[in-house]
């Protein structure tokens, strides 16, 4: 690609600009290569922001589930740290089963306060309002 | 502490770049991004519908993690202390004292927890690398390579990222040249480093790897609206996508960058046929950028239509006989 046809086109995703000034590798005029920076592209713009509609889709998913009661706040605030299970299972130090089973409500009532604990570190998040179900964005 | 002398240089790719500057910084001023990745045969392709990520079959452009630093390592006769720490606090220590002696180190870590990245990069990456250059306070001096400029973290942030959990789990792994090696002609190491990426390419088993993997996918791109539904097909055409473009590599998916390696190459080796066959790498780049719009554009429609996926199977299916092309004739002038 020749320095003159770099795009530059800005990543604008949930309505703010996203960019990240990159490094392209182009050759001038003479076909000699060089760096040029540019901010992105249509085509992965796209690509991200596509992506990122799935997640915030699968977020609002489970966050609808949670408030009907058939998933605890777990699986929200799990969507929500773009982790899935067996990421967040290393990161409480639990078994995958074990994280498994704290997604169903009736067994989160009654996890203890230190596993909540451990659970809110994990997310960044206080653990009053995970054992209260409280839905933070 | 700071170290002065420490220069951060913007790169394409966080691994050949935070070789490069290391590197650079203990006493190989000649490097240069595009050498570092040709030498350490970064170059690559592969596709295993079968390792998801998030639910997407992953596609790769590149060689493993890891490999691009440890190959330029041993090509160039360098040292380096590598490090994992199962404790954090062992780890944050032993970053302490490596400053301490004025020496840059570089770190695997995630990129989710490196806040000056912008809110919508930050995934579970765990294989991102950075260099640290001093400590102020508590706050650690970081040039990241894939970032415009330098930048500080705090102690805390850096901790997370550096022991992130998950797949690759970094532990804390880091690691910095002991001694930098005499005697190593960088014309062997190029040469070495051509011959590797020619195999790859070329010797890789199929169907996964290289040029075979190129078809492969073809193929299964082709497929995509009979087997899944059109979102679905969509999200898998914009993580090759992703994949190709976005994820620091220089445009093309890496090819560009090869292609500046040839160039480079041919100075080097005074060989200007290999200048021949960098032009000849540009096109096979503008041809995956040709791939990357098309993709988009299906990617955006969302109906699922058949034949424009039958198309774009069909370019990669072009690419992979370019590419065979290309590093058959590359390997028979080696």
């Amino acid at each position: 690609m020749e320095k003159d046809q770099v795009p530059q086109d800005k990543k604008i995703i949930h309505g703010e600009d996203n960019s990240l000034v990159k490094v392209l590798y182009v050759t001038d005029k003479n076909g000699k290569y060089g760096t040029t920076q540019y901010t992105g592209w249509e085509a992965e713009n796209l690509a991200l922001s596509q992506a990122w509609d799935d997640i915030d889709e699968k977020i609002e998913i489970t966050r609808q589930r949670v408030l009907k009661g058939e998933l605890s706040p777990i699986a929200y605030y799990m969507e929500k740290s773009l982790m899935d299970l067996p990421t967040l299972a290393k990161y409480v130090g639990l078994w995958k089963f074990r994280v498994k089973r704290h997604l169903r409500p009736s067994i989160f009532k009654k996890l203890s306060d230190n596993i909540i604990q451990r659970y809110a570190g994990v997310f960044n998040i206080s653990p009053d309002d995970l054992k209260h179900s409280r839905i933070v964005p | 502490m700071i170290i002065d002398n420490f220069k951060h240089q913007q790169s394409a790719h966080c691994e050949s770049g935070v070789t490069l500057s290391l590197l650079n910084h203990y006493g190989l001023p000649a490097l240069t991004e595009p050498l570092v990745f040709g030498i350490g045969a970064g170059l690559f392709f592969g596709h295993l519908p079968f390792v998801k990520v998030n639910g997407v079959p992953g596609t790769t452009f590149r060689i493993w993690p890891g490999y691009i630093f440890k190959r330029v390592c041993s090509e160039l006769g360098v040292k380096m202390q590598v490090q994992s720490f199962s404790r954090p606090e062992k780890g944050m220590a032993a970053l302490d004292e490596a400053l301490q002696r004025q020496q840059p180190v570089g770190m695997q870590s995630s990129v989710y927890f490196l806040n000056y990245f912008p809110p919508a990069w930050r995934f579970h990456f765990n294989a991102h690398n950075l260099i640290a250059y001093g400590k102020d306070g508590n706050e650690y001096l970081i040039s990241d390579p894939v970032m415009e400029s330098i930048t500080r973290i705090p102690s805390d942030e850096l901790q997370k990222a550096r022991f992130a959990k998950g797949f690759p789990a970094p532990n804390g792994k880091m690691y910095f040249p002991v001694q930098t090696g005499k005697g190593h002609s960088i014309e062997t190491a190029i040469q070495n480093g051509m011959k590797k990426t020619c195999f790859f390419m070329l010797k890789s088993p199929p169907p996964f790897f290289g040029h075979h993997g190129i078809r492969f996918l073809g193929k299964k791109v082709a497929a995509y609206p009979q087997k899944l539904e059109p979102r679905k097909a969509a999200l898998f055409l914009g993580n090759i996508i992703r994949m190709q473009e976005e994820i620091g590599t220089g445009g093309g998916g890496f090819r560009f960058l090869y292609a500046a390696f040839l160039q480079e190459a041919a100075t080097i080796l005074n060989r200007p046929d290999l200048q021949e066959l960098s032009q000849e790498m540009t096109v096979i780049g503008d041809t995956w950028r040709n791939f990357a719009y098309a993709a988009a554009r299906v990617m955006k429609d969302r109906t699922g239509n058949l034949s424009t996926y039958q198309e774009l199977g069909g370019m990669l299916g072009n690419l992979a006989d370019l590419e065979k092309d290309f590093f058959t004739r590359l390997k028979k002038t080696l």
